[in-house]
């Protein structure tokens, strides 16, 4: 055996996972078959009288299955072959004569924890790693080793649907509240008393523990009652994906099948709908993402990044202070800087608001307390002498980014890099001002900081490489998601935003509504629609950007609309003022804001939501083959990383670029010379589309 | 110019006493722990017949502080009789506080500020300080300001009910907020020390407290308080009677179900006082005393408060052998501090194990066989009990006792605390 060490302790046999070519426990098929000869050997060894299941891996137990298999998953027949011989094997370990105890300590996830949940009692460790979940949702799939048969089962209707549904994670503490372990150990004495449990079971002096469910939930989940349940959870399924997403809704299906027809139905069930969800073109985008985000969170350049202990962050506004939370949080030392003490101060007011939001929640009033003490207020420079990198977050105005560059770099140590966050100045252009221009480069950040997961890194022609990586180490470090773009105007988020946002202000002024505008590219799965956008991002920001924007598209013969000059001239600025194309009370939409139709056609009409969705749509995708048709982007993977990271496009169409792949670049080609020739030249595609037709290219 | 101090001096313990430790809520449930540190003083001055006005200096050690006396080292030595003019303070590092005081002291005296210090330590865990919420404690200095008695209605607000609830400490570290007992649970099994070795080594405690009673007298104060001056004369804390299968019977408080400690195989909550005369050597032999031993080389460490917590003798054990240029097999007499059976049989495993001290200590062998005859021969913590601020006088009294008795040279002393701390001290015996 190759992924299993069998060890004797008394008359128990420890089953140690350990998968001889990863770092960690990967469900593969390969395992699963041998995991059949370990059962064998248990029924057989007459020395064997219980068994323990746990991992010699470091900090993890079974990470899940693996999602590279699934790719050669083409026959729908042979999916459910497979997903049936997974059932009967874990069955079979149901239903063996001889106890067999988990013992979990680490990550527990997707086909991990469908084993374990075939045991005969779970034990976990207390430790930080130690999690459960089955999160096959976000890879558009469902459990498909009973895991939507036994968690129900385990820990009642409504917190299975719950967990399911939402691939969350489960910790020791209300692992073992939900009753989804039998008891707790730290994880130092995991072993010893996963023997000692095997033992118990044995001589029937431990039990597995008894439900934990409340007779207010018995009743709600096991009488008829339980109609409400699953009506509930559709509801708020339809609610959140909006039709989008097939997984969710087969997911409650299943549960209800096994539920009302029996385990065996629901396996059944389960295996379908595994083996119809894992074809879906859903599943297959959200899986490119999986691998495409696993990608972008390592550094090719590592070996030459310097080491980072210190950051100066400058200005200590929205932007400035979620840089400095989110690299105080993953142990850099930052000195926050503004114009006054005072300023900064009110900086670091704002990180301890958000931390201690935490408190609590997996975050100790202690852990807080020493993220805090690693933020040092400041109004001067001086400290900055100790920075190893600096990021700067003041206004966008160019004298001022290139005066705070010179300030920097005159107290600033060797091997410093400087970086600036900037949404809308050229990077080399800021450069100018610098003695060391090759440390000099941009890291740009979304807001809000800690949780807008991507980082666009810009390097301008004389970034040196070593700057480059240091800077990618840090980013990935702070935990972000990281596309390297290159320095014209908008990168590569915002660029890819102007034209999309455009279109829309375009067809207000054609008479469509607010309302059906961002309805239709809801519809489309964007987070929020493009004017709901604009709110939040704020009219004198948008309009900021757009015009640095704006002569890429003068260039290529496009006229861009300036009617959001005139809005914000008029004192609106959107949600911040509480005037925008919607209207707030108490930071709330209350409305859209009838006032803003002054600006655009007066007369209302109705649009198709598919036209809407297509002219939009394919503003989008069209700038964003631009992008990397000009080398913004070196790969088509960090366009789709940075669309679906930075701005929320839909993670069910894999972003822009596995989007048009899906829907074949031919079709694309075509609808968009429609879309000339109808609405004119903001639609002509780059000569890029028909080199990879003509060359029968793909993006991937 | 200031010439610099050059004065070194041996340091000598002259003697070292203590009360009989009482489980807490039992016959010193009614004082406070300056009651117990002015008995422990005042019993050391009397059987030393010495004249406290010539003492330099009085350090105690105390972890769990009184408010109201929280300088308890300065309330009980007046009480005791010490003039005005004898400065006193207290000092606080967890199980090692009197370990501390000691250590203060032979520093003083080694850096010339001092000739005659008496350091000990008190611990009364029947009177846990019981407090209120930050919240409500806030109001209470801002309610300082009230001008009416309605005013008083501002008092509450913004507080519901159960904030006026009053708060006990905790025996938990702060800064990860794990309680002993579980740090205690992880390192036994990190060591993989079984529930039944932990409940043996409790039991071997327990026994040889028991028949160790005549023994001990030497350093146990009779003693006699309010209210009712029974006479106290030895320790209630072991239990003579203890059996494997008593032992064996008893759940585990701190990890359940499948942890191995139990309140059977732990120390109990003690109250108690203890109280040394450390002097330098010539000062000494100028009164007219003969001293126990010397106090040679000691040693504060520190480690991971989540991994390692009670583990700091191991890192401190071959630290101050290293400083005296010393080995384990040359030590006669072994005191090592009993917060938990498990943690004492972790110490060892690790003192024995050349893993340990290859991956920790950076050193090619292990630090020790421990010969476990030499270990604890009169008892330990987990029998005699522990006053937290109290326990290290206690142990290097019983040490420098165990060396006479016993006829050895070397003694060493060490013990682990809360915070991941540790401590150890190397004793000589005094030649005469």
């Amino acid at each position: 055996m190759t992924h299993f060490d069998i060890e004797m302790d008394t008359s128990v046999a420890l089953i140690w996972l350990d998968n001889p070519t990863e770092r960690v426990n990967v469900l593969t098929q390969a395992m699963l078959a041998e995991f059949s000869d370990v059962l064998d050997e248990i029924e057989q060894n007459t020395d064997i009288q219980a068994a323990v299941l746990i991992s010699k891996k470091h900090n993890s137990f079974i990470v899940g299955a693996d999602i590279k298999e699934f790719a050669d998953f083409n026959d729908k027949n042979e999916v459910i072959a497979l997903i049936n011989e997974g059932h009967a094997l874990f069955n079979r370990l149901e239903t063996l004569k001889k106890p067999v105890v988990a013992a979990v300590h680490g990550a527990c996830v997707g086909g991990g924890l469908e084993l374990i949940m075939a045991c005969h009692y779970r034990l976990a460790s207390t430790h930080k790693s130690t999690k459960f979940a089955l999160p096959e949702v976000n890879l558009g799939l469902l459990p498909g080793l009973g895991g939507t048969q036994r968690l129900p089962r385990l820990i009642g209707l409504q917190k299975g649907l719950e967990y399911i549904l939402s691939g969350g994670n489960i910790y020791p503490k209300p692992a073992r509240k939900l009753g989804l372990v039998d008891a707790l150990i730290h994880a130092q004495g995991l072993r010893q008393a996963a023997v000692r449990a095997a033992l118990g079971l044995v001589s029937g002096e431990v039990k597995p523990a008894k439900s934990k469910q409340s007779w207010t939930d018995k009743l709600l989940e096991k009488t008829p009652l339980n109609r409400i349940v699953y009506s509930k959870a559709e509801e708020t399924v339809a609610k959140r994906t909006r039709g989008n997403y097939p997984a969710p809704p087969k997911i409650i299906e299943t549960i209800r099948t096994g539920m009302e027809q029996g385990i065996q139905a629901g396996f059944k069930a389960e295996a379908e709908h595994f083996a119809e969800l894992v074809m879906t073109p859903e599943s297959k985008a959200l899986r490119h993402l999986f691998f495409a985000k696993n990608a972008a969170e390592k550094n090719p350049y590592a070996d030459v990044a310097k080491p980072v202990t210190t950051i100066g962050v400058l200005g200590a506004g929205l932007m400035g202070a979620g840089i400095a939370q989110v690299s105080a949080q993953n142990g850099f030392d930052v000195i926050l800087k503004d114009q006054t003490f005072e300023y900064a101060a009110k900086g670091k007011r704002g990180i301890y608001n958000d931390v201690s939001k935490r408190v609590g929640k997996g975050l100790s009033s202690f852990e807080r307390d020493r993220v805090l003490e690693r933020v040092t207020p400041r109004g001067d420079y001086t400290l900055f002498r100790n920075a190893n990198l600096t990021i700067e977050a003041v206004l966008e105005t160019l004298e001022l980014k290139q005066q705070v560059l010179r300030d920097v770099e005159a107290l600033a140590p060797d091997g410093h890099v400087f970086a600036t966050n900037t949404s809308s100045i050229p990077i080399a252009q800021i450069a100018e001002a610098s003695a060391r221009p090759e440390a000099v480069l941009g890291m740009h950040y979304f807001s809000p900081v800690p949780k807008m997961p991507l980082l666009e890194i810009i390097k301008t022609e004389k970034t040196a490489d070593w700057a480059l990586a240091t800077a990618v180490a840090t980013g990935l470090k702070q935990g972000k998601t990281i596309i390297v773009v290159g320095d014209k105007p908008g990168f590569y988020a915002n660029r890819i935003i102007a034209p999309y946002v455009n279109e829309a202000l375009l067809m207000l002024a054609e008479g469509a509504s607010v309302d059906a505008v961002d309805d239709a590219m809801r519809d489309f799965g964007f987070p929020v629609g493009p004017l709901k956008l604009l709110d939040e991002i704020g009219f004198d920001v948008g309009v900021h950007v757009t015009k640095v924007i704006s002569p890429i598209f003068v260039e290529r013969g496009i006229e861009v609309s300036t009617v959001m000059d005139d809005v914000l001239a008029a004192g609106f600025k959107g949600r911040k003022n509480g005037k925008g194309f919607y209207t707030y009370e108490k930071g709330k939409t209350s409305g859209v804001n009838q006032e803003i139709y002054r600006f655009f056609a007066s007369e209302r009409q109705q649009f198709a939501k598919s036209v809407i969705r297509e002219r939009l749509s394919m503003a989008m995708v069209n700038e964003a083959l631009y992008t990397l048709q000009e080398g913004v982007i070196a790969r088509p993977v960090d366009g789709d990383v940075g669309a679906v990271f930075g701005i929320g496009f839909p993670p069910f169409l894999g972003g822009p670029f596995f989007y048009m792949q899906q829907q074949g670049l031919t079709n694309i080609a075509s609808r968009l010379s429609t879309l000339e020739a109808e609405q004119g030249v903001r639609f002509r595609a780059p000569a890029l589309l028909n080199e990879y037709i003509q060359q029968g290219k793909d993006f991937y | 110019m200031i010439e610099p101090g050059t004065k070194k001096s041996a340091v000598v313990l002259v003697d070292g006493c203590r009360l009989p430790f009482m489980r807490s809520g039992t016959e010193y449930a009614s004082l406070i722990s300056y009651d117990l540190a002015r008995e422990a003083l005042s019993g050391l001055l009397k059987r030393n017949n010495l004249n406290p006005a010539i003492v330099d200096a009085v350090i105690m050690g105390t972890v769990v502080q009184n408010p109201q006396t929280s300088n308890v080292a300065r309330e009980a030595a007046l009480a005791a009789g010490f003039p005005n003019t004898v400065a006193a303070h207290t000092v606080t590092m967890a199980c090692i506080s009197s370990s501390q005081a000691i250590a203060s002291g032979v520093n003083m005296i080694r850096a010339g500020q001092a000739d005659i210090v008496i350091a000990g330590g008190t611990e009364a865990l029947s009177d846990v300080p019981v407090g209120f919420k930050k919240e409500v404690r806030e109001k209470f200095f801002e309610s300082r300001k009230y001008k009416n008695p309605l005013d008083y209605r501002k008092f509450l607000q913004g507080l519901s009910p159960s904030d006026l609830l009053p708060q006990a400490p905790a025996i938990a570290e702060y800064s990860t907020g794990e309680v002993m007992g579980e740090s205690a649970d992880k390192l036994a099994a990190s060591f993989n020390v079984t529930r039944e070795e932990q409940d043996a080594y409790a039991l071997r405690s327990h026994q040889l407290a028991a028949t160790s009673e005549g023994k001990l007298d030497n350093e146990i104060i009779p003693t006699a308080v309010a209210p009712d001056f029974k006479a106290l004369t030895h320790d209630n804390t072991f239990r003579a009677d203890s059996s494997l299968e008593k032992l064996a019977s008893l759940k585990p408080v701190f990890v359940k179900p499948f942890g191995t400690v139990t309140a059977g195989n732990s120390s109990p909550l003690t109250d108690g006082a203890s109280a040394t005369l450390i002097m330098s050597e010539e000062k000494a032999l100028s009164l007219g005393y003969t001293p126990k031993a010397y106090l040679r080389e000691h040693v504060f460490v520190a480690q991971d408060p989540n991994d390692e917590l009670l583990l700091g003798p191991a890192y401190a054990t071959p630290n101050v052998l290293d400083r005296a240029g010393l080995t384990f097999a040359e030590l006669d007499v072994l005191e090592i501090h009993e917060a938990f059976a498990g943690q004492v049989l972790a110490v060892l495993r690790a003192l024995e194990s050349d893993t340990f001290a290859q991956e920790k200590l950076g050193r090619e062998r292990r630090v020790a066989d421990v010969d476990m005859d030499k270990l604890n021969a009169w008892g330990g913590s987990l029998s005699l009990g522990h006053p937290f601020g109290a326990t290290g006088a206690r142990l290097v009294t019983t040490a420098a006792n165990r060396l006479m008795a016993e006829d050895g040279q070397f003694a060493l002393v060490t013990a682990c605390a809360a915070g991941g701390l540790g401590h150890a001290m190397l004793l000589e015996r005094y030649a005469q």
